[in-house]
């Protein structure tokens, strides 16, 4: 057998590319004829656009077309979303203002700095209303959401769990709250968009799902998938934000069809809190209770988030409280209060990032309640097979995730009363959580080549949103195929090659992974049946099962003197390559199972007594996620999950004015994320985990369970340090004075 | 960003000349006017370049320094006449901004730096600073960020500046040259509060330019110190600051200087605090009774209430740091 590339921490394929400025993202592919387009924002929440003067924005030279409600082409589609990631978009249809930064027009010009300059010079009237953006104002019309097909229901019951309260021996009943936080991945959402005729378009679009945005785009526009084209090559950061077609593709593809011309559209900082997504605020009711020996016997889990007035986004945060512990009695429930703001939509971890903090915090507070080590209640508690869908876990190691992690934190050391813990003149606190995430899997295609040069090409739709897809699918094509990773090329990110599913619930590696292996094993079960079966050659008349492939080349186990290459195999039969699609569904074996990623926090913090500045100063993470292809991309998924956790619990929130529900902090100088100063060293422990049922290649999905937890985490060692429960994110130092 | 000239002076003479014109701003190091440019709350139709002028050196001034208008953040904080005589600024400039920032930043900019309240950054919202008689959102709105002491109904506006705090605390002297030659304006003169017209910020005149600034000796330069509280561990503007300094002999101390930053309208000269500790031992009592001083007259609204509490702290603390520093 080749030497296995799967595992080993190889370095980025593509990161010479990055480090160098030399990977093309979106917005600098370089097309002939490209106009600058620049979005003009509405400067009310809610009301109607009564005047909208853009004489003084046209007479700007270089301008070439200024789009608004009173000119644009209808597109019947925009309000129409069909699939789960598309979203009600706001594209010039009509006067009406729904949330502050709405697209109300689009100035396009030769050059960026016109188009900009012309955009600031479009004066907009308006006949506003009174907008609310206070959760507490709509709850009294909170309501259920409609289940999304193929996902959980917003209710849950199991079990009485009014019995269950009634005779427990402890019991927490807390509300938690999360903010409104924004994605704010490091590359601007960004489109160019071609329309070569009427009916033929090409995007180049930073997005997490090509095929996703093809199929909106083109239904909106009326036009033939086949002959809409999204290419993306580099995507940086996507977090969610980029899961979706959001209005400025629209404006852009309308754009190029009005003025005949390629239109590039990067939105600007100040727009990434305006138009494409955020993750709603919650308010989180949840009640814990046990027996005496820290036996749950009840948890309930009521979760109300904020959606626009037009669209329809919940926050599942509740999920994750019916399947994490062993607990007989467990009642969840989801509602939404409709805002005048914008859609909010998936940001990583959706649900488990923010209901966590709920849960996690509030077993925390019953562990206090019952004078348990939070660790040990956890353990009491350990679920061995999925309390909600009642069926087994395809692998679950989280047994393994504690024990490691704690022995490596040194969590045996803590004091278990809060403010006991110094270090000079800061408080330290040590504060733990379990991490989760289902480990999903959709269909996907790939397609292998082995060229006559005995290198071979590997494709796959997709998209590498910065987290290794390159790197991990060339590892994973190159030990399918036998060969060494330099002679294998994979290349995603433009809808001509196999589909692929969105980038997004952590799938990419399970779902694109598990075509390109197969794609892989099937060109080399062919050249292997070729070499045994075809024209001449050292190995002909071998059973296939005696012939191994080692870096490009096939060898008989019996006799390794005798081998043949893929070069050789190829040239002898007269053929110049060979090639193989394949189809993967979600494997069989999934539905018999229970199929989710596993990991515990352990996280020190300090805490300066007279200011409350939080400083989180060690991490220890053990994280089960069954096969880890590349152990250098995964700790980098660990950790920056981890980072943005540790902003969840102390610094992001998007604020509104309530009088206006205008985003008041709308640059990265206002909305806080964490800076290196504010981040360890992190400890990341993977525990190996063997998954035969979780796809084709055993790897269960890495890129957001390690936010999940580290928001409680984070809060339970403040508890710890300071004595002081703080149940608001982010965890900012007034609320420690 | 507003299409705009630019050109380069590299005599003095000339580029006050040019100060004459209409809708002629000086740019500097750039951190604050071009942000500023690009959200459209600057629109300057020219820009006059000043970073060819011979401002920038750092030099002993007779028992004090002088430091050149140009001379930049990390060139100030880590010179051996700052680092060593007046710890208090070195440690202010370097809790500011970042290294890349601090390389650009000048020090006659920082002096100008403008507020980073959000609605005067955002010119699709009102805004007394920036359009008089239009209304300070901030007042009502979302304020965590927003000044307590040194308030109108007119502004609420916090100053920025790290720097700034430091000079003031130092009795440093701004020195300026415009069409009436050269003035010399100490810095608790410099900056001036809201009151009726947020639109002033400083008393430099149109048309001039910063030449240097001079700090003198002092008796208690050399104990002094900078502490900035903030919502993360670095590259965050102060919600609360206070540079300190003491003068300490026979046990008593002798003349004191309490300045706070990041919750007043301009570096705020806390002289109540000062009197506490003049005459006195220097104590843990004395410095939370300064503390208390320091705040008094604050006036607190929705979200930045809690900087009472914690401006009183940082004083308090900055002192009882400084003592056991020495």
């Amino acid at each position: 057998m080749t030497a296995s590339s799967v595992g080993k921490p190889l370095d980025r394929v593509d990161g010479r590319l990055k480090v160098t400025g030399t990977a093309t993202f979106s917005a600098e592919v370089a097309v002939a004829n490209v106009a600058h387009a620049v979005i003009v924002g509405a400067t009310i929440s809610k009301g109607k656009i009564t005047a909208l003067d853009v004489g003084e924005a046209q007479r700007v030279p270089g301008v070439v077309a200024v789009l608004t409600h009173l000119n644009a082409a209808k597109v019947p589609g925009a309000d129409k979303p069909t699939e789960m990631t598309d979203k009600v978009v706001q594209v010039l249809q009509n006067d009406a203002v729904l949330y502050d930064g709405q697209p109300i027009a689009l100035v396009v010009a030769d050059t960026l700095e016109h188009a900009s300059h012309a955009a600031s010079l479009v004066k907009a009237t308006y006949a506003a209303e009174a907008a609310i953006c206070e959760m507490d104002k709509e709850i009294g019309a909170g309501f259920a959401p409609k289940a999304a097909p193929g996902r959980p229901p917003p209710d849950s019951n199991r079990g009485d769990i009014d019995a269950a309260l009634a005779t427990a021996f402890a019991r927490v009943d807390a509300t938690y709250t999360t903010p409104c936080e924004n994605h704010n991945p490091l590359e601007m959402h960004a489109t160019i968009a071609v329309f070569q005729g009427e009916d033929h378009l090409t995007l180049y679009d930073a997005t997490q799902g090509i095929f996703g945005l093809r199929k909106r785009i083109s239904k909106a526009f009326d036009l033939k998938p086949e002959n809409v084209r999204v290419i993306s090559h580099f995507v940086g950061g996507g977090f969610g934000s980029k899961g979706s077609a959001w209005s400025h593709v629209f404006l852009a593809a309308m754009a190029s069809r009005a003025t005949g011309r390629a239109v590039k559209l990067s939105i600007t900082r100040q727009q990434m809190f305006a138009f494409v997504g955020y993750r709603p605020q919650t308010i989180q009711q949840v009640t814990a209770a046990a027996s005496k020996d820290g036996t749950l016997v009840a948890l309930r889990h009521e979760v109300t988030s904020a959606t626009s007035r037009f669209d329809t986004f919940a926050e599942p945060s509740a999920n994750v409280t019916r399947m994490l512990y062993a607990c007989p009695n467990v009642k969840t429930s989801h509602r939404l209060v409709r805002l005048d703001v914008a859609t909010p939509t998936f940001t990583r971890a959706p649900g488990e990032a923010s209901g966590s903090f709920a849960l996690e915090s509030a077993l925390d507070e019953l562990s206090y309640s019952l004078k348990m080590d939070p660790l040990a209640l956890r353990l009491k508690n350990y679920a061995e097979t999925d309390p909600d869908e009642k069926k087994p876990f395809s692998s679950k190691t989280l047994r393994d995730c504690y024990t490691q992690g704690a022995a490596k934190f040194g969590w045996s050391k803590r004091k278990p009363e809060p403010r006991s813990m110094r270090d000079g003149n800061w408080l330290v606190g040590f504060g733990m959580a379990t991490a989760t995430y289902p480990s999903r899997q959709s269909a996907a295609s790939a397609l292998a080549r082995v060229k006559k040069d005995g290198s071979a090409q590997v494709l796959a739709g997709s998209q590498d949103i910065g987290t290794g897809t390159y790197t991990i699918m060339t590892q994973i094509a190159a030990d399918a195929l036998g060969m060494s990773v330099e002679r294998v090329h994979f290349d995603l990110g433009d809808t001509t090659f196999p589909e692929t599913p969105v980038s997004g619930g952590s799938q990419t590696a399970s779902s694109v992974g598990s075509a390109v292996k197969r794609a892989g094993m099937a060109v080399r079960t062919k050249l292997i049946d070729l070499a045994v079966k075809g024209k001449g050659g050292p190995l002909n008349g071998m059973s296939a099962e005696q012939v191994d492939a080692e870096a490009g080349v096939l060898v008989s186990k019996q006799d390794r003197t005798k081998s043949d290459s893929y070069e050789a195999v190829l040239a002898r039969n007269g053929l110049d390559q060979i090639e193989e699609k394949i189809d993967e569904k979600e494997k069989a074996e999934r539905k018999d199972h229970s199929t989710h990623a596993f990991g515990a926090h352990f996280i020190e913090v300090k805490v300066d007594p007279d200011f409350g500045e939080v400083r989180v100063s060690r991490v220890v993470s053990a994280f089960a996620a069954g096969k880890i292809l590349n152990r250098k991309t995964a700790r980098s998924q660990f950790i920056g999950g981890i980072v943005w956790g540790l902003g969840l619990a102390l610094h992001e929130h998007t604020e509104r004015d309530p009088r206006t529900s205008r985003v008041v902090t709308k640059d990265l100088a206002d909305y806080h994320v964490p800076v290196h100063a504010d981040v360890p060293d992190m400890d990341i422990v993977m525990v190996d985990e063997v998954d035969p049922y979780v796809n084709e290649i055993g790897a269960k999905g890495v890129g957001e369970i390690g936010i999940v937890g580290v928001g409680a985490a984070i809060a339970n060692a403040v508890y710890h340090a300071t004595g002081k429960r703080v149940r608001s994110l982010p965890i900012t130092l007034d609320k420690l004075l | 960003m507003k299409p705009f000239a630019y050109s380069r002076e590299t005599g003095l003479d000339h580029a006050l000349a040019r100060g004459k014109e209409d809708g002629v701003r000086y740019l500097a190091g750039g951190t604050t006017l071009i942000d500023l440019m690009r959200l459209g709350v600057e629109e300057p139709s020219t820009v006059v370049d000043l970073r060819a002028l011979p401002l920038r050196d750092i030099k002993a001034d007779g028992d004090g320094v002088q430091i050149g208008a140009l001379a930049t953040n990390t060139e100030v904080a880590y010179h051996p006449l700052i680092a060593k005589a007046y710890p208090v600024l070195s440690e202010a400039l370097l809790s500011g901004a970042s290294p890349q920032l601090r390389n650009m930043a000048s020090v006659g900019g920082n002096l100008l730096q403008r507020t980073r309240c959000s609605y005067f950054r955002d010119p699709s919202s009102p805004c007394n600073k920036r359009m008089a008689g239009s209304g300070c959102p901030a007042l009502d709105g979302y304020n965590r960020s927003n000044a307590i002491l040194g308030v109108s109904s007119s502004c609420i506006a916090t100053h920025p500046s790290d720097m700034a705090v430091a000079l003031l605390a130092l009795d440093a002297v701004v020195h300026v040259r415009g069409g009436g030659g050269e003035r010399a304006v100490p810095m608790g003169d410099f900056h001036v509060a809201p009151g009726s017209t947020p639109a002033v910020e400083t008393a430099l005149q149109k048309g001039e330019i910063i030449t240097h600034v001079t700090v003198p000796a002092s008796p208690f330069a050399q104990r002094s110190h900078y502490v900035k509280v903030r919502d993360r561990a670095s590259y965050a503007f102060a919600l609360s600051s206070a540079a300190v300094a003491l003068d300490v002999s026979g046990g008593v101390v002798k003349s004191a200087r309490v300045v706070l930053g990041g919750v007043a309208t301009k570096p705020w000269r806390a002289t109540e605090a000062e009197a506490e500790l003049v005459g006195k031992p220097p104590t843990s009592m004395s410095f939370d009774a300064a503390g208390a001083a320091a705040v008094r007259g604050a006036v607190p609204r929705t979200h930045n209430a809690f900087k009472v509490e914690l401006a009183k702290r940082t004083v308090a603390r900055a002192l009882r740091d400084l003592v056991g520093k020495a």
